[in-house]
C-alpha cells in the first residue's frame, strides 16, 4: 500500500532522515517509535508531502506521489495532529466538513456522514454548533479524529495524536480508538515516543534513531528478539509490563489448566495477559475459550505461573 | 469661562456651513487615503508574511516613512503632485501604511502553526489557506492596525490645510494665526470627536465575533469608499484665476475680508500654508497669493506685488516687544536691542530673507554678516549673568532677527541667551511672552493692533494707515493691558501684499488689486 524507498531529508546541513525504506501493508498499522529528533515525524510528513524528501521515492498503491498534485494527494489521506489543529474560527461541524467541502460533497451527504462519525466517536451532536475552544482537550482531539475520518480515507497518518492529553484522558481515548471498527480496515502510520502506546496499537513497530531505522517488526519481535543493544536498551525498563501486554492467552495456552465447565460467552483467548490480570482484580477466576474450541479456567496465580514458564521457554530458544 | 463657551457655540453656529464642509472634507481625506493604504498595505503585509526575509526591510522602510515630519512630507509632495487633494492623500496614505503592513504581518505570522499545518495537510491550496484560514484569523489584529491608521489619519489630516486640501485644519491653523480661540476649538473639537468616534466604532468591529465579522468585511470597504467620496464632491469654481491665501489672511479685516468689502474682489480661493504658498505660485498651481512684502521668496520666484491702491493693508513695522519685568531684570537690555533701530529697510530685509530662504544660508551666518557690515558685531563676552530668553515666530525673518539680537546681547552684555525660535504663530508667541516663557520677540505694529488688541473696526481702520499713530497706540495699550513695552522700530515694513508671477501680471495687464478685480469681472 505505502512503499517508502531510500528517502533522505536534511534541514540546513543536519540530516534528519537518512536513506530509509519500509513498506506498510494494506490494513496494517505501523508505528514509528523513537525519541524526539529521531526523524519519525519528518518521515511521516513526507508521506503526504508536507515535507519534500531530498532523495528517494514514496509510492502509494504503486504510484509515485511526487507525480501527484499535493493538494489532491492530501485530500485522500487522513491526518491527525498532536495539538488537534482545529480551526478556531470554525464550529465543530464546519471543522469536520472541511475535507468534504474540498472534495465537493453535497451538504446532505456531509451532514449524514458527520452524524455517523460523531456517534462512533461518542461525541454528542450538541457540540456541532460550538467552537473548538469551548471543548475539553479530549473532546477536541476526538473532533480532530472525526475530521480526519469523515471522508473515510483508506490511509490515516497520525502525529502523536494523544501526546497532548493528560494520562487519564489519554488512556480512555486510546481504548476507544483501539475499539473503533472504522479503523480496522485502514492503513495507518502513527508517530509516537510512548512505548506502551506503540505496543498497544501497533501491528508492526518501526524503531528509529538518529534518522535511521534500527528495527522493524511485530511488538513481540521487538521485545524478544532485539537486533542490537540500542533496541534492547530502548525497552529495558519496561520489559515486564510490555511482555504482559504483548503475550496473549493463546501463547500460554499449553501452560494453563483446563476447565470443567463450558460457558458459551467465555472470554476469547486473544486477550493479553495484562488485560486478563486486570479482570482478575475483580473476580477470582475467568473462563477462556480459544478458536479451536477448547476451554481453560484461569486464576491469578495460575496465570503468573504459566507466564513464567512461557518466558523460560522463550529464553532457552 | 461661561461667556467664552457661549461664544464658541455662537461661532460654530455662525460658521456651521463651513464647519460641516470641513468635517466632510476631513472625513473624506481620512477615508480615501485609508482605502488606498489598505489596498497597498494589506497585500504587502501578506507578502512579507510569506517571504519573511523581506519583512525586516519593508517594515523598516515603512517605519522611516512614518518618521518624516508631516509638514516636510507635504512639502516634498508639491513638486511631484502639486497642491490640493492628491499630495494630501498620498501623504496620509504613507502615514497609514506602517500600522496596516505591520499588523497584517503580525496577525498572519502569529497564527498557530498547527492550524496552518492542518489546513495544508487537509489539502487546502495556498489561496484557500490565505482566504479561509490566515486572513480570518488575523482579522482582529489587522483591524487593530486599520484602527490605529484611522486615528493617525484624522490627526494628520488637519495638516492637509497647509497645502490647500481643506479639512478641519483650516479652522485650527487659521485660529492659531488669528489669536482666535473659538476658531481653533471649532476645528480642534470636531477633529478630536471624529478621532474618538471612529476609534470607538472600529473597536466595536474588532470585538465582533467571526460570523458577524464576515458581513462587516463586505460592508466596510463600501462605507470607506462612500466616506472617502465626500471629498470628491464637485466644488464650484467661481473665477478663472485661483488664489491661495493663508488661514490667517482668510480671517483678517486687513486680508480677505477687506479684499471682499473694499475691493469687491471675487476670486476662487483655497487655503494654504505660507510655507508652500510661494512655491505653489511659482509652479503655476496658484495665480494670486497673499504674501509678505519683505519675503525673500518674492525675489526667488520672480513674483511681483500688486499695488494696494485702496490702501487696505496697514503698515507692519517690526519692533521688539519686551516684558517690563524683564527690562527691570536686565537693565542693559533695552539699550542693546535698540542698536538695530532704523538699521534695516524693506529691501535689506527682503535681501536677508532671500539669503536664508533661497540661498539656504543659515540665519546665524546672515545675521553675523549683516551686523559686521554695520560694524555692530562684537565677539561674545561669554558672560555668566542671567539668561535672556528670545522668542521668534516660525518664519525666516524672525529667525534672522532673533540671531541678531542674540549676538548683540552676547557681544555687549554679560547676560546669557536662550533662543526659543519657531513658535507656531502670533498667538503662540504672544502667549509665551505674556506667560513669562520668553522675555521678548520681534512683533509687527499691524499685528499688535489688529490681532492682539482688536479695537473696534472703525477705529482700527482710521488709525491703521498711519504708521506713527498705530505705533503710539499699540505702545500705550500694551503697557496698560499687558505690561509689555514696544521698543523702537527696526525700520522695515513687512505688510501683507497680493502677489502674482511677474510674467502673468504682464500678460494679463494686472498691476494693482483694482486691475485684478476688473480682469476677474471681465473673464467670468
Amino acid at each position: 500500500m505505502i512503499s517508502v524507498n531510500g528517502i533522505s531529508k536534511s534541514f540546513g546541513g543536519n540530516e534528519a532522515v537518512k536513506k530509509i525504506s519500509f513498506d506498510v501493508l494494506p490494513g496494517e498499522s505501523l508505528i514509528l517509535l523513537g525519541t524526539s529528533g529521531c526523524g519519525k515525524t519528518t518521515t511521516l510528513k513526507m508521506i503526504n508531502r508536507l515535507i519534500a524528501p531530498d532523495s528517494g521515492q514514496i509510492n502509494i498503491n504503486g504510484k509515485n506521489i511526487a507525480g501527484e498534485k499535493p493538494e489532491i494527494l492530501r485530500r485522500s489521506i487522513g491526518y491527525v495532529l498532536q495539538n488537534n489543529g482545529l480551526f478556531p474560527h470554525y464550529t465543530v461541524a464546519e471543522n469536520i466538513a472541511i475535507v468534504p467541502k474540498l472534495l465537493g460533497w453535497d451538504n446532505k451527504k456531509t451532514i449524514l456522514r458527520t452524524q455517523e462519525i460523531l456517534e462512533k466517536l461518542h461525541l454528542s451532536e450538541q457540540y456541532l454548533s460550538m467552537f473548538p475552544n469551548a471543548l475539553s482537550g479530549g473532546q477536541q482531539q476526538r473532533v480532530g479524529l472525526a475530521r480526519a475520518l469523515v471522508t473515510d480515507p483508506s490511509i490515516l497518518l497520525m502525529d502523536e495524536p494523544f501526546g497532548a492529553l493528560d494520562n487519564v484522558t489519554r488512556t480512555s481515548i486510546r481504548k476507544e480508538f483501539k475499539a473503533l471498527e472504522e479503523l480496522k480496515r485502514k492503513t495507518m502510520v502513527m508517530v509516537t515516543h510512548d512505548i506502551h502506546e506503540a505496543f498497544e496499537l501497533a501491528d508492526r513497530i518501526c524503531l528509529m534513531d538518529k534518522g535511521k531505522i534500527i528495527q522493524i517488526g511485530t511488538p513481540k519481535e521487538l521485545l524478544f528478539k532485539p537486533v542490537n543493544k540500542f533496541a534492547k536498551d530502548f525497552l529495558a525498563g519496561e520489559k515486564l509490563s510490555l511482555a504482559f501486554k504483548v503475550v496473549s492467552l493463546d501463547d500460554l495456552w499449553d501452560f494453563l489448566p483446563s476447565s470443567e465447565t463450558r460457558t458459551p460467552n467465555a472470554m476469547p483467548s486473544t486477550e493479553s495477559v495484562w488485560d486478563t490480570m486486570e479482570k482478575l482484580q475483580m473476580q477470582n477466576s475467568i473462563e477462556v475459550k480459544n478458536q479451536s474450541g477448547s476451554y481453560k479456567n484461569i486464576e491469578f496465580d495460575k496465570l503468573t505461573a504459566a507466564f513464567s514458564l512461557y518466558q523460560k521457554r522463550n529464553r532457552h530458544e | 469661562m461661561n461667556e467664552n463657551q457661549q461664544s464658541l457655540w455662537q461661532f460654530m453656529a455662525e460658521q456651521s456651513d463651513k464647519l460641516f464642509n470641513q468635517t466632510l472634507q476631513h472625513l473624506g481625506l481620512t477615508f480615501i487615503s485609508l482605502f488606498f493604504a489598505v489596498l497597498v498595505g494589506l497585500p504587502l503585509g501578506i507578502l512579507i508574511a510569506r517571504k519573511r526575509k523581506l519583512s525586516g526591510s519593508v517594515l523598516a522602510f515603512a517605519g522611516v516613512l512614518q518618521t518624516i515630519p508631516s509638514i516636510a512630507l507635504l512639502g516634498f509632495m508639491i513638486p511631484l503632485l502639486g497642491i490640493g487633494a492628491k499630495p494630501a492623500i498620498v501623504a496620509l496614505l504613507i502615514y497609514a501604511l506602517l500600522p496596516i503592513i505591520r499588523n497584517t504581518y503580525t496577525g498572519i505570522v502569529g497564527i498557530d502553526a498547527n492550524v496552518r499545518e492542518a489546513a495544508k495537510a487537509m489539502g487546502m491550496s495556498a489561496k484557500q489557506i490565505l482566504f479561509k484560514v490566515e486572513l480570518p484569523l488575523a482579522m482582529p489584529v489587522i483591524l487593530a492596525g486599520i484602527r490605529t491608521a484611522t486615528v493617525i489619519n484624522v490627526g494628520v489630516a488637519t495638516l492637509a490645510s497647509y497645502i490647500a486640501a481643506g479639512g478641519l485644519g483650516e479652522f485650527i491653523f487659521g485660529g492659531i494665526s488669528l489669536n482666535n480661540t473659538n476658531m481653533i476649538l471649532a476645528g480642534a473639537i470636531p477633529a478630536a470627536v471624529l478621532a474618538i468616534l471612529l476609534d470607538a466604532l472600529l473597536a466595536l468591529l474588532q470585538n465582533l465575533n467571526i460570523k458577524k465579522l464576515k458581513r462587516v468585511l463586505i460592508i466596510l470597504p463600501i462605507v470607506i469608499l462612500i466616506l472617502g467620496g465626500f471629498y470628491l464632491l464637485p466644488k464650484a469654481y467661481g473665477s478663472s484665476l485661483t488664489a491661495g491665501f493663508t488661514p490667517e489672511f482668510m480671517g483678517r479685516q486687513d486680508g480677505d475680508l477687506g479684499l471682499k468689502s473694499v475691493y469687491g474682489l471675487k476670486i476662487h480661493t483655497i487655503v494654504i500654508s505660507d510655507a508652500v504658498m510661494y512655491k505653489a505660485a511659482f509652479e503655476k498651481e496658484l495665480d494670486v497669493i497673499s504674501g509678505y512684502s519683505t519675503d525673500g521668496r518674492l525675489k526667488a520666484f520672480d513674483l511681483i506685488i500688486l499695488k494696494d491702491d485702496k490702501g487696505i493693508f496697514p503698515p507692519y513695522y517690526a519692533a521688539p516687544i519686551v516684558r517690563t519685568s524683564s527690562l527691570k531684570k536686565f537693565p542693559e537690555l533695552e539699550k542693546t536691542l535698540n542698536l538695530l533701530e532704523g538699521k534695516i529697510n524693506d529691501s535689506i530685509m527682503t535681501d536677508l530673507n532671500y539669503k536664508t530662504d533661497q540661498l539656504h544660508q543659515s540665519p546665524e551666518r546672515v545675521a553675523k554678516e549683516f551686523l559686521e557690515s554695520q560694524k555692530l558685531y562684537k565677539s561674545a563676552l561669554n558672560g555668566k549673568g542671567e539668561t535672556v530668553r528670545i522668542g521668534s515666530k516660525i518664519f525666516g525673518e524672525q529667525y534672522i532677527l532673533a540671531e541678531m539680537y542674540k549676538m548683540l546681547i552676547q557681544g555687549n552684555t554679560n547676560y546669557q541667551v536662550a533662543t526659543k525660535t519657531g513658535l507656531g504663530g502670533t498667538k503662540i508667541c504672544f502667549d509665551a511672552l505674556v506667560n513669562d516663557q520668553i522675555d521678548f520677540y520681534p512683533e509687527y505694529t499691524g499685528t499688535g493692533l489688529l490681532v492682539l488688541l482688536q479695537p473696534d473696526a472703525d477705529f482700527a481702520r482710521k488709525i491703521a494707515h498711519d504708521k506713527d499713530e498705530t505705533y503710539n497706540y499699540v505702545k500705550d495699550e500694551f503697557i496698560k493691558k499687558f505690561g509689555i513695552k514696544w521698543l523702537t522700530p527696526i525700520g522695515f515694513n513687512n505688510s501683507y501684499a497680493l502677489m502674482m508671477r511677474r510674467k502673468q501680471s504682464k500678460e494679463l495687464g494686472v498691476y494693482s488689486i483694482t486691475d485684478l478685480k476688473q480682469y476677474l469681472d471681465n473673464n467670468k
